[in-house]
């Protein structure tokens, strides 16, 4: 018997047995969409707040200054004056002394009151360099960013999260208005991206509300003094996620020996990455990840479990029909190959519906509601190689069962 | 592998070749055979030793009371239950050394089994179920329906080959198993009370037809319960409490 025959024998034995089929390939479709879609859901909230982590600035080590109050206390400690210089961060941007460092931002960040026209708004004044952008991994939606000459000519012009130019302008144009900045008249030469969400809001609101000018500007014309070229942080960013650890050090070595300390214990300053905010981040991720693949898992289970008695009861009721088979001269073989059609045909079938109502729900659904889908090829594999699996294991391995057995007791059992 | 609806059919070549390697074995060899039925508590001994030889091209009634073993007999002899002991051997081979492949293929092409219960698929209409085995002999579909239809045709179903075996009497059941088994055109057919359910004149057809394909040279064993069906053949096994008894009355024919 060739297999095109056992083929034909398996689809007209789908066909005539309708109900059976339909359950068994519902059984299956559920539990792939279930687990198409819940392991979606899952990589899409991953996705979300991989994307939020990243808008903080990857690749970001953040130098501040630490305390002066340690056996080095002489050190430092004029007034509120910085541990942190200018000279620091030019040092740290030297690519000899510093190669896995790509870019350096020093900055200088005072709390600042703004007023354009009747309106005022209080929010960080952030002093610093070209570099800025980039380092935070920004871009600029409207006008342009500082350049190095608004740097050397002290330019009086400011660039503003885009939360900080709605408070101030409402909905006009922001760009080309003037704004004062305690006291200091400024002109709005750009906005920033918008990177914060309404589900983030603490997170990521500050990058949106603050205004960014030129170091010199604010070190001149808003802080003045003897403190007025002392830094609040040295931003910087390495040259990948790979060498964060490399520019970690060459920082932190280079620093130490530009202040003289010969101790890491007695270091002045401190060097944070995104390390904290990215283990939280991801041990939030994994509790997630295990929620959903766990729902999954019991959706895929009671498919699974669903399957497996639709098969178990449909050879069972069709022990009579092997027997016969086998007595007009059918071997165990064909047999069994009959049923693995049979399985993997219905397998197959509510696999595929399960994979199509699945994509088709991962783009629906996002519009109703506020949560990403994400497919995952992966998943959508795995289930459907387990729930075939089970309805071939536990329709072929039954039958073939009954198939060993002489006709005779197949053909007597109820 | 093709079979011809005409007697020189490959399932005759087929026992040629086994008689050939065999000469002058019977088709049939059963010594000592017994069967046990264990169903944990209670213990059936449904055939206590019997022993007897069939030779090609006879024509056997096995008569005896119900329950008397003759079922159990029949379904060894048709190779689709194994006894508990004792020798069978069909056309000089040992069929409990047979592998399932020959054992399917013994069922498939040298033996045509009529079912006492028929043991039609519910769900397939009569010539699929008469075309069953042929499937399992390679036959192309469009020559398996037309050897079907030939077959019910000859059991006299002609008009009723799209029926589903719920829509049949039992009756024309009967003859839809009858055509199954001689779709293949077998060198031996057993049937398990191949009359049973029919009335006197299709019985008397029935026993007609199986007069025929003994006259074309197949062996046949029928059980009855009839003594009238029984004298229509060459000889008589008489079975009781699962021992072969005195054949009270030899075949007619003889
Ligand atoms: N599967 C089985 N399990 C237990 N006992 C069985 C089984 N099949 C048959 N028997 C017993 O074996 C004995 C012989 O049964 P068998 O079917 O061979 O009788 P029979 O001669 O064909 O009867 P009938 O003329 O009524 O068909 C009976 O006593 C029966 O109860
Ligand atoms: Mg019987």
């Amino acid at each position: 018997m060739n297999f095109l025959e056992t083929l034909k024998t398996g689809v007209s034995s789908i066909l005539t047995h309708r109900l059976r089929s339909i359950l068994t390939i519902l059984g299956v479709m559920i539990g792939i969409t279930a687990v198409t879609l819940t392991v979606g859901l899952g990589q899409g909230a991953q996705g979300q707040v991989a994307s939020e982590i990243s808008s903080l600035g990857t690749n970001l080590l953040t130098v501040t200054p630490g305390s002066t109050t340690s056996a080095a206390g002489i050190r430092g400690g004029f007034g509120s004056a910085s541990t942190l210089t200018l000279s620091d961060a030019n040092a740290l941007s030297n690519p000899i002394v510093a190669p896995d460092i790509q870019a350096v931002a020093a900055t200088n960040t005072r709390s600042g009151t703004l007023v354009a026209g009747n309106n005022n708004w209080t929010t960080s004044v952030v002093g610093t360099f070209p570099t800025w952008l980039g380092v935070r991994g920004r871009s600029i939606t409207q006008g342009r960013f500082l350049s190095a000459s608004d740097i050397a000519n002290q330019s009086n012009v400011v660039v503003l999260g885009s939360v900080t130019a709605a408070e101030l302008f409402g909905g006009r144009d922001p760009v080309g208005q003037s704004v004062n900045i305690d006291g200091v008249p400024m002109t709005v030469i750009g906005i920033l991206n918008t990177v914060g969400s309404s589900s983030s809001a603490s997170a990521t609101s500050s990058l949106d509300d603050q205004a960014v000018v030129p170091f010199t500007t604010l070190a001149d014309e808003i802080v003045g003094g003897p403190n007025r070229d002392s830094l609040s942080s040295i931003l910087i960013e390495a040259r990948s996620a790979s060498s964060l650890s490399a520019a970690y050090q060459e920082a932190d070595a280079e620093l130490l020996a530009l202040h003289g300390i010969t101790l890491a214990a007695d270091a002045d300053f401190s060097i944070q990455s995104q390390q904290s905010v990215l283990s939280t981040a991801t041990s939030v991720d994994k509790t997630l990840t295990i929620l959903l693949g766990g729902v999954a898992a019991i959706s895929l289970l009671v498919g699974g479990i669903g399957v497996m008695n639709i098969m178990l009861v449909s050879v069972t009721e069709r022990i009579r029909e092997i027997g016969l088979r086998k007595a007009l001269g059918a071997t165990p073989r064909v047999i069994r190959r009959q049923f693995l059609i049979e399985a993997s045909i219905l397998g197959l079938v509510g696999g595929l519906i399960g994979v199509a109502l699945g994509i088709a729900g991962a783009v629906i659904l996002p519009h109703f509601i506020s949560n990403p889908i994400k497919l995952s090829i992966p998943a959508m594999a795995g289930a459907l190689v387990v729930a075939v699996g089970i309805g071939v294991g536990f329709g072929v391995y039954p039958a073939g069962r009954a198939a060993n057995l002489p006709p005779i007791d197949a053909l007597r059992s109820e | 592998m093709k079979l011809d609806d005409d007697d020189s059919s490959l399932s005759m070549a087929l026992q040629q070749e086994s008689d050939n390697k065999a000469k002058m074995k019977p088709v049939i060899f059963v010594d000592e055979i017994r069967k046990v039925y264990d169903s944990g508590a209670v213990k059936v001994e449904a055939l206590r030793g019997v022993s007897f030889q069939i030779e090609k091209g006879e024509f056997v009634a096995i008569i005896g009371p119900s329950g008397s073993g003759k079922s159990t007999l029949m379904h060894i002899l048709g190779c689709l239950d194994v006894p508990t002991s004792g020798r069978f051997e069909l056309a000089g081979e040992d069929v409990s050394r047979m592998n399932e492949e020959e054992l399917a293929a013994v069922r498939n092409r040298r033996i045509g089994f009529v079912f006492q219960q028929f043991n039609l698929l519910p769900s397939l209409n009569a010539w699929k179920n008469v075309e069953l085995p042929l499937i399992y002999a390679g036959v192309d579909a469009t020559r398996r329906k037309a050897m079907a239809i030939a077959a019910l045709s000859r059991v006299g179903l002609g008009d009723r080959i799209s029926h589903r075996p719920g829509e049949l009497s039992g009756g024309q059941q009967q003859r839809v198993a009858i055509a199954r088994a001689l779709v293949t055109n077998p060198a031996l057919i057993l049937a398990d009370e191949p009359s049973g359910n029919l009335d006197s004149k299709a019985a008397t057809d029935v026993l007609g037809l199986f007069k025929e394909l003994h006259q074309s040279g197949r062996t046949i064993v029928l059980i009855t319960h009839d003594r009238e069906v029984a004298a229509q053949a060459e000889r008589t096994i008489a079975i009781r409490d699962g021992l072969i008894g005195t054949s009270l009355e030899e075949g007619g024919s003889r």
